[in-house]
């Protein structure tokens, strides 16, 4: 049956174009989604090394520290922003 | 020790509630003590697919409130020994499913019951998302069709990160595929996604393939749970999909199409039945 339907129309059926969309689609949501868990948990640990370093109590620090993915033609890329405080950074293991 | 189960699938209209009333049935007919719970708030429909829609006195939502009690509120079906239904409330809305107050009802449930199934609304909201977060296994309700394996992939995001289990670290939720209004000959066509196809992309175990029945309405005409249709090719497919949710192993049926047409396949009408779409 399906060699009969290759022979005739030699074009992909319309459950081949389904599975090949959903594919294509979901293996994108599901990079986005393992990015946003991996990415809160990165900040979460880059935060608490840095409020180790600088004296800077936790809850400004989640203002100060920016941590972004971004994609860029075939590559991503990962951006760290982070604020130093005005004060003269204060290092608490003097 | 109960174990709850969900039934959820993002999209609706795939038969999340029949799928419910048909696995809850056939736990009970095994001797399980089985409720069904409706998490649908706002827009209940268990009671009428169960045919216990005129039986309604108290709901889901008077026990997390208080309002009245267990016995009160539980419905005892007529047909089958051991099965209980708990409608939703038709006047609330989904924010009346509290956490704690979700929780408390599962807990006084789990002391008496083998089985609680968590029939959850469509969606990802409140309602869906009290449905899924005390399971232990899920039910993944799919048709072979493109919006809702998508949608199936995103909920099993979700039990995956927002689940109790999840949260908690405790060992993942059980996740179950099952595949409904399967279609055979459209898939031999080319016309619809295959079992394989389904599998292959959401990587799932298949618990069962529900085929596309006219038993399925009939059953939902008169407020009889299909599986109790053992004549009915949906019927017969869910009582093995029972069987495999308590370990028993069972060739797929209805997965095929039958033997005796493929002459008339091959040689038969090159009408429009034959095209693909």
């Amino acid at each position: 049956m399906r060699l009969l339907n290759y022979l005739k129309f030699n074009k992909p059926t319309s459950a081949n174009i389904a599975k090949e969309r959903l594919q294509i689609i979901i293996s994108h949501e599901r990079s986005r989604r393992n990015n946003t868990e991996l990415l809160a948990l990165m900040q979460q640990e880059l935060l608490e090394v840095i409020a180790k370093y600088l004296n800077m109590n936790t809850s400004a620090i989640s203002e100060q520290v920016k941590v972004e993915l971004e994609r860029r033609g075939d590559s991503s890329v990962l951006e760290l922003n982070i604020t130093l405080p005005d004060e003269e950074l204060a290092l608490t293991n003097s | 020790m109960a174990r709850i189960i969900v039934v959820t699938s993002g999209k609706g209209g795939v038969g999340k509630t029949t799928t419910s009333a048909a696995i809850g049935t056939g736990l009970a007919l095994r001797g399980f003590k089985t409720v069904i719970i409706d998490f649908d708030v706002g827009l209940r429909n268990l009671d009428l697919i169960m045919g216990c829609e005129r039986r309604v006195v108290f709901d889901f939502v008077n026990l997390i409130n208080d309002e009245a009690k267990l016995q009160q509120a539980l419905i005892r079906d007529k047909r089958v020994e051991n099965l209980y239904i708990l409608p939703a409330s038709q006047t609330r809305d989904k924010d009346a499913l509290t956490e704690e107050g979700v929780a408390r009802v599962l807990d006084e449930l789990a002391k008496d019951f083998e089985y609680i199934i968590c029939d959850s609304p469509a969606g990802i909201e409140r309602g869906a998302l009290m449905a899924l977060y005390f399971a232990d296994e899920a039910i993944i309700v799919t048709n072979p069709e493109v919006s809702s394996v998508r949608d199936s992939d995103r909920i099993l995001g979700i039990l995956a990160s927002k689940s109790k289990r999840a949260e908690e670290n405790l060992p993942p939720i059980k996740q179950h595929l099952l595949l409904t209004r399967y279609s055979p000959t459209r898939v031999s066509r080319g016309e619809m996604l295959s079992l394989a196809d389904v599998e292959d992309i959401l990587s799932v175990p298949l618990l069962g393939v529900i085929p596309e029945s006219q038993a399925v309405l009939k059953a939902s005409n008169s407020g009889v749970p299909v599986i109790m249709d053992s004549e009915s090719d949906a019927g017969q497919a869910y009582g093995d999909a029972v069987a495999r949710l308590l370990g028993e192993e069972h060739p797929f049926r209805f997965i095929n199409l039958q033997k005796n047409g493929l002459l008339k396949r091959i040689f038969g009408s090159k009408s429009k039945e034959e095209l693909p779409v």
